[in-house]
């Protein structure tokens, strides 16, 4: 068990939803969620599609652990062609839906082809259909969940939606669900968009069965203490969420900083964790109302706030006066520091914009980045823009937040992402990308991982994909020196290996700061059939990674795309410890082909194939 | 000589309160000192000094008795975080 074993088919273009039994065989090898429905996914759709064309297809799917007793097993992921990146998405969020989509009975949901007008998907346990959403389409994803909630009388309804970002195709547009939990990277929202398909609405009652119930409730009660015990997870995190990172990664030189031209911010500490809990002089409250958790989440590390209702860029908007989701530190970056921008407030705003109407602020800031660089440099206009975008000018950001969101004006060719924004005005160097989708928060001149990290992700540019700042920054597990590219190679392939396990169980990778691999292992083993050890998941977990590849490779990838912009390897850092460093991915990409067992080419060898039974 | 002292997250709470909105101390002292004896200084609680960084650069728990602070250094201190 830990699975239904039920799979939901929604064929759009033809309107049915048809139940088909879940491939144990596949289970065995993939488990679920990113691994199983990645591998469903490959399987059936061709790696050369149009990603935003009826032949591609899109996969939510939950994992084994989704809607159990285990900590944080709320999750659920979203699997497509990226359309931002032309490359495999897998798109992870939290919040409640995935823990109510299982227990309404369903491990996964396909959806085929394309709806002729626009629908929500409606699922109440075993019952699934399509219902006509014209009465959404326009809607924000705040108004579509009430909207929802109240035509079917159930406030206890999860919703999983696009706002009109989504509808508008921008290539970074998300799912969002609870209001403000993201489905967040390479455009997941725009595929959904581009079927028409506005919503997916879900009410499960059944609970979710488990393989030994005595032994899973005891591991599971192990694994939760070893998160209280835990500094990080029990302390840090849930009082002062990922944004206790800003002053960390500022102090040692590694916040890119307008669109990564400095490695370090000198208003760091005015957007920070810490500048999110100090009063506001102007209206004696705190950006930081309080903590949140997700499903079944012991760590409880999101933030709700609020902002002063009289400032600038709310004062005439109440509906953002409300508590709502509040800064991570990925998106306080890059809406801030990566624009110059330090006004906290306008920071929490663009934020609430992005969740609304459904738009990932990492690439939207960074977009906005490389827009504010190529108005620095004259090659853009006020006119052309529709507003003076000098770093730092915070109405900016809000003003073209607003335009993208709502596809308006400039905000249209923001919606593209700034590889293609950069490439039609001329620079495409200024677009700090790798294949196609936006650096989040960590420069790779000053932790030089995660710029190998970002060069080889299989999604384009991420640090979910293997967080080596837990090994060069806080030493976890062990402290690695993050100016030197020696061991790097290894320390990628062991993060990205290790990640792909705790993205298919159902669980959040934050436990990671406290769990390893021995510490999922008996939660997995006491809930699914299958003899669940260390070593079978180490292995799928490089299974997993070599499957994405070598879809990635088939769309027509190659070692090229393994590689980071110009400026990282040219432009040295001009401030902090890494002063005068580049990156050095060019030396540690071919050691990392070897310890992957790939050819020079970055294609994984026969051998290296074999072994994993791919 | 002239140094500075950084505490954050949880550690922002040994400050002294009107340090505590910048997280920042400026410290001028008559004679050397090194890392060790300021964290004693301060009362830092042992398992919440975790990220000890001089200007921007880790310094191990091995060195921190004898690394000694030099005029216009940072000294900065998180207790075990992450993120992402």
């Amino acid at each position: 068990m830990g699975w239904t074993r039920k799979v939901l088919r929604v064929d759009l273009t033809s309107g049915s939803c048809k139940s088909e039994p879940l491939n144990m065989e596949l289970a065995q090898q993939y488990l679920g969620q990113r691994g199983l429905a990645t591998k469903y996914f490959v399987d059936e759709v061709d790696a050369k599609v149009d990603p935003l064309s009826p032949a591609n297809k899109m996969i939510m799917a939950t994992g084994p652990l989704t809607g159990t007793m285990a900590s944080t097993g709320g999750r659920y992921s979203v699997i497509t062609k990226g359309p931002l990146t032309g490359a495999i998405a897998c798109s992870n969020s939290g919040g409640f839906f995935g823990a109510e989509l299982k227990m309404a009975g369903w491990d996964m949901i396909i959806f085929e082809g394309k709806a002729a007008k626009p629908v929500y998907l409606w699922i109440e346990n075993d019952r699934a259909e399509l219902r006509d959403a014209a009465h959404l389409w326009g809607k924000t994803t705040w108004d579509t969940e009430e909207i929802i909630k109240k035509s079917h009388q159930d406030p206890q309804i999860r919703v999983s939606s696009i706002g009109r970002a989504g509808e508008s195709q921008v290539l970074y547009a998300c799912i969002i669900n609870d209001l403000h939990r993201a489905a967040g990277r390479s455009g997941v929202g725009a595929v959904m968009g581009s079927k028409n398909l506005k919503a997916v609405a879900v009410r499960g009652t059944g609970g979710v069965a488990v393989k030994d119930f005595k032994t899973f409730l005891q591991a599971a009660t192990e694994a939760k203490k070893a998160l209280a015990d835990n500094a990080v997870t029990g302390q840090a995190m849930p009082a002062f969420g990922t944004q206790v990172m800003m002053n960390a990664i500022n102090e040692i030189g590694a916040l890119p900083t307008r669109n990564f031209r400095d490695v370090q911010f000198e208003s760091a500490n005015k957007i920070g964790a810490e500048a999110m809990r100090e009063k506001r002089p102007t209206d004696g409250k705190a950006n930081l109302v309080t903590n949140a958790a997700c499903f079944g989440c012991t760590i409880a590390c999101g933030r709700i706030s609020q902002v002063d209702k009289g400032h600038w860029s709310v004062a005439n908007s109440p509906k953002y006066w409300g508590a709502t989701g509040g800064l991570e530190y990925e998106s306080a970056w890059s809406l801030g520091a990566d624009n110059g921008v330090a006004d906290l407030d306008a920071i929490t705003v663009a934020n609430m914009v992005c969740n609304e109407d459904g738009m990932d602020p990492i690439s939207f800031g960074a977009t906005v980045a490389a827009v504010m660089e190529l108005f620095t440099l004259g090659v853009l206009s006020k006119e052309q823009i529709g507003v003076e975008a000098p770093f730092g000018s915070a109405q900016a950001l809000i003003e073209l937040a607003h335009k993208t969101a709502e596809g308006q004006g400039f905000g249209r060719e923001i919606g593209q992402g700034s590889k293609r924004l950069c490439e039609k005005y001329g620079h495409p160097e200024l677009s700090m990308t790798v294949k196609g989708q936006e650096f989040p928060a960590y420069d790779p001149r000053g932790i030089q991982g995660m710029g190998l990290t970002y060069a080889t992700s299989n999604r384009g540019a991420c640090h979910l994909r293997s967080y080596t700042v837990s090994s060069e920054v806080f030493g976890n597990p062990v402290k690695t020196d993050p100016l030197v590219t020696e061991g790097k190679a290894d320390l990628v392939k062991a993060f990205q290996d290790v990640t792909a396990v705790f993205d298919s169980a159902g669980i959040c990778i934050f436990t990671s700061f406290a769990w390893g691999l021995p510490d999922i292992q008996p939660q997995l083993d006491a809930a699914c059939e299958g003899g669940w050890t260390v070593e079978k998941l180490a292995e799928m977990g490089e299974r997993i990674w070599n499957m994405e590849r070598q879809f990635n490779n088939a769309a027509g990838f190659t070692a090229k795309d393994d590689d980071l912009p110009k400026r990282l390897k040219t432009e040295p850092a001009k401030t902090g410890p890494a002063k005068g460093l580049v990156s050095g991915i060019d030396k540690m990409r071919p050691e990392y082909y070897k310890v992957r067992g790939w050819d020079a080419e970055g294609v994984p060898t026969k051998e290296t194939l074999a072994r994993l039974g791919l | 000589m002239r140094v500075r002292l950084k505490l954050y997250a949880m550690l922002s709470d040994y400050l002294p309160p009107e340090a505590q909105s910048t997280n920042t101390l400026e410290l001028e002292e008559a004679e050397e000192i090194t890392v060790a004896s300021l964290i004693e200084r301060y009362r830092l609680p042992g398992k919440w000094v975790q990220i000890v960084l001089i200007n921007g650069v880790f310094v191990p728990p091995e060195e921190r008795a004898r690394r000694r602070l030099k005029e216009g250094d940072v000294l900065a201190i998180w207790p075990p975080i992450a993120g992402g």
